[in-house]
C-alpha cells in the first residue's frame, strides 16, 4: 500500500514537472532553441499568484488566471528582447543569452523581493481522501487533474486546430511553412505564450504544494523538468507527460525507499543514463546523420 | 492584350553572393495564366531566381513587380499571401503530418477563426474547421489524393508526394505558382501524367504557371514561352520552336563544338 501512495505522490509531482517539461520541449520544437530561462519563468509566475492573492487581496481563482496571462506575456516578452535579435545565429549565443535572461530574472525577483522565502496563500483544501488504505492528499488529486486536463486542451489545440497545424508546419520546417503564407514570428511567440502559461500552472502548483517560494525555485524545478523533456524526447508533447511523470516517481520512489540524499543524484543519473543508451529519448525521433 | 499589365515582372533583377552574381540583368515577366519554362543547365540560377521571386532571397538589385507594385522587401509571408506559391525541387512536404492536414495548412490564410473560439469551441470553430476540411478534400480529390487523406506524407509514393506538394501549393489560393523541377526523379508515365495535372490544374485554378524543368519533353510539350537562362543571364528567350532551333541554347547545353 506504502509503495502505490509513493508512486501517486511521484505522479503528482510528476506532473507537475511535466507542465514545465511541455514548455522547454515546444519551444524547442518550433524555436529550435532550449529556454533556459524557462524555470526562472515558473519562478516568476509563482510570484505572480502570490502578489495576487497577499497584497491585491484577489480570488485564488482570479489570482491564477491573471498570473498564467502575465507569465505568458513575460515569456513572450523574453523571446521578442532577448532571443528574436538572435534568431539566425548560432545555438550558443542563443544559450548563453537564455542563461543571462534567467539570471536577469532571478536578480529582479530577488531585488524586489528578497532572498527571503515568502508564504505562497494556502489555495488549495488540506487533508486527504482515504480509499481502502490508500491516503490522497487533495493537493495531489487537483494537481494530477489540473495537468492532465491542461495537456488535454493542449493536445487538441495542437492537432485540431488552424493555429496548431501551423505550429506543427513551423516545427518541421520554417522555411516551407512560410511559404505557405504562415507567420513564423507570431507562431513562435505562441509557442512562447504556450510553453510559459502552462508553466504558470507549474508555478502555482508548486506553490501550493511547498508553500514557500523564492526567487531560486526555479531553478531546480527548471532543470529536473528539462531532464523530463530529453528523457521524453525533446520536441515530443506526450514524451514530456511521460518524461514529467517518470521522473516523479523516481524521484518519489527514491525518497521513500534509498533517501532523499539522493533524489537529485538519481535524478540526474537518469539523464546520464538517457544521452548513453537512448539520446533521442522514449519519443524522440530518430535523428538520421548524413554520412 | 499587349496594354495589360503583366501579373510579375521583373526589371533588371539580380543577386550578387560576394564576388558571384548568381543572376544578373534578368528581365522576364508572365500574364496571368501562362504557362511559362525557366531552363538552362545546372547551377545557371534558376532556383535562386525562384528564391528571389518568393522573398527568399532579397534581391541585390532590380525589381520584381507583382501587379506592378514593387515586392522587393516583402517576406515570403507575405508574398505568399499576394499570391504566388510554389513547389520545391527536394520535396519539402511536413512529412509527419497527414496528407490532409499538409493541404490545411496551406489554407491557413484563407480561413481564420480567433484562438479563443478554438479554445471555447465555438460554432466559428467547427464552421471554420469545417470549411477547411471540405475545400482541403476537395483539392485534394483533383489529384486523386483524397483516399490517401490520413495517410502521414512520408508514406506516400515519389510521385504522389509531387502532386501532393502542388495541391498544397495550390492550397494558398495563388495566382501565380512556381513549379521547381516536378518531374525530377520520375519514371516517363510518372512525367506524362505530370504533364496532365499541369494542365489540368492551370484550367482549373487559372493560375499561370512559371516551370523550372530539365525534361525537355515536358518543357517543349507544354509551355507557351520558354527563357533560357546560363551562368545567370538570359541567354535566350521565346517560343518552344524558337527556342529548339537557337544555335546559342543548343551551344550551351552541348558545348561549342557541337
Amino acid at each position: 500500500m506504502d509503495f502505490i501512495n509513493q508512486v501517486i505522490n511521484g505522479l503528482s509531482t510528476g506532473s507537475m514537472y511535466a507542465l514545465v517539461a511541455i514548455g522547454y520541449t515546444i519551444v524547442y520544437g518550433i524555436g529550435k532553441m532550449i529556454n533556459f530561462a524557462h524555470g526562472e519563468i515558473i519562478m516568476a509566475s509563482a510570484y505572480f499568484a502570490y502578489v495576487g492573492m497577499s497584497f491585491l487581496h484577489l480570488p485564488a481563482l482570479v489570482a491564477v488566471i491573471l498570473s498564467i496571462i502575465l507569465t505568458a506575456l513575460l515569456g513572450v516578452l523574453t523571446e521578442k528582447v532577448a532571443y528574436k535579435p538572435l534568431r539566425g545565429k548560432g545555438s550558443l549565443e542563443v544559450l548563453i543569452t537564455a542563461i543571462g535572461v534567467s539570471y536577469l530574472l532571478q536578480n529582479v525577483f530577488y531585488m524586489i523581493f528578497t532572498s527571503s522565502g515568502r508564504t505562497f496563500p494556502q489555495i488549495m483544501p488540506k487533508g486527504a481522501i482515504n480509499i481502502g488504505g490508500l491516503s490522497i492528499t487533495y493537493i495531489t488529486i487537483i494537481t494530477l487533474i489540473v495537468s492532465f486536463v491542461a495537456t488535454g486542451i493542449l493536445l487538441f489545440f495542437i492537432n485540431k486546430t488552424r493555429l496548431g497545424k501551423a505550429m506543427r508546419a513551423v516545427s518541421e520546417d520554417q522555411g516551407a511553412a512560410q511559404l505557405m503564407g504562415i507567420n513564423v514570428s507570431t507562431t513562435i511567440s505562441l509557442a512562447f505564450a504556450i510553453g510559459s502559461g502552462l508553466g504558470a500552472l507549474a508555478g502555482v502548483i508548486y506553490g501550493a504544494k511547498f508553500s514557500i517560494i523564492n526567487p531560486y525555485i526555479g531553478q531546480m524545478l527548471g532543470i529536473k523538468a528539462f531532464i523530463a523533456a530529453v528523457l521524453g524526447g525533446i520536441g515530443s508533447i506526450p514524451g514530456a507527460m511521460v518524461g514529467g511523470l517518470l521522473m516523479g516517481v523516481a524521484e518519489s520512489l527514491t525518497i521513500a525507499y534509498i533517501s532523499s540524499d539522493f533524489s537529485d543524484a538519481v535524478v540526474f543519473g537518469i539523464l546520464i543514463l538517457v544521452l548513453l543508451i537512448k539520446p533521442a529519448g522514449i519519443f524522440g525521433s530518430n535523428v538520421r546523420e548524413k554520412v | 492584350m499587349s496594354s495589360r499589365k503583366p501579373l510579375l515582372q521583373t526589371k533588371g533583377l539580380g543577386i550578387q553572393f560576394g564576388g558571384l552574381k548568381a543572376v544578373d540583368e534578368f528581365n522576364f515577366s508572365i500574364d496571368n495564366n501562362q504557362l511559362f519554362g525557366l531552363i538552362g543547365p545546372n547551377g545557371a540560377g534558376k532556383t535562386t531566381i525562384f528564391n528571389l521571386l518568393t522573398g527568399v532571397y532579397t534581391p541585390t538589385s532590380g525589381q520584381i513587380l507583382l501587379d506592378g507594385k514593387t515586392i522587393n522587401h516583402s517576406s515570403p509571408t507575405q508574398i505568399t499571401q499576394m499570391g504566388v506559391a510554389r513547389t520545391f525541387q527536394n520535396i519539402r512536404l511536413f512529412k509527419d503530418m497527414t496528407v490532409l492536414d499538409n493541404v490545411k495548412v496551406g489554407l491557413h490564410h484563407s480561413h481564420q477563426y480567433s484562438l479563443l473560439a478554438s479554445i471555447l469551441h465555438t460554432p466559428s470553430y467547427f464552421k471554420g474547421e469545417m470549411a477547411m476540411d471540405e475545400e482541403a478534400r476537395s483539392l485534394l480529390r483533383v489529384f486523386d489524393l483524397e483516399k490517401f487523406a490520413n495517410v502521414k506524407a512520408c508514406n506516400l509514393p515519389y510521385g504522389k508526394q509531387r502532386q501532393l506538394e502542388i495541391a498544397r501549393a495550390l492550397a494558398t489560393s495563388p495566382r501565380l505558382l512556381l513549379l521547381d523541377e516536378p518531374a525530377a526523379g520520375m519514371n516517363p508515365t510518372e512525367t506524362a501524367e505530370l504533364m496532365e495535372t499541369i494542365k489540368v490544374v492551370r484550367e482549373k485554378f487559372s493560375v499561370a504557371i512559371l516551370l523550372i524543368e530539365h525534361d525537355m519533353k515536358l518543357v517543349m510539350g507544354i509551355c507557351e514561352k520558354i527563357c533560357v537562362l546560363n551562368f545567370g543571364t538570359v541567354l535566350a528567350f521565346g517560343t518552344p520552336d524558337e527556342i529548339k532551333n537557337n544555335p546559342d541554347v543548343i551551344a550551351a547545353y552541348l558545348g561549342n563544338d557541337a
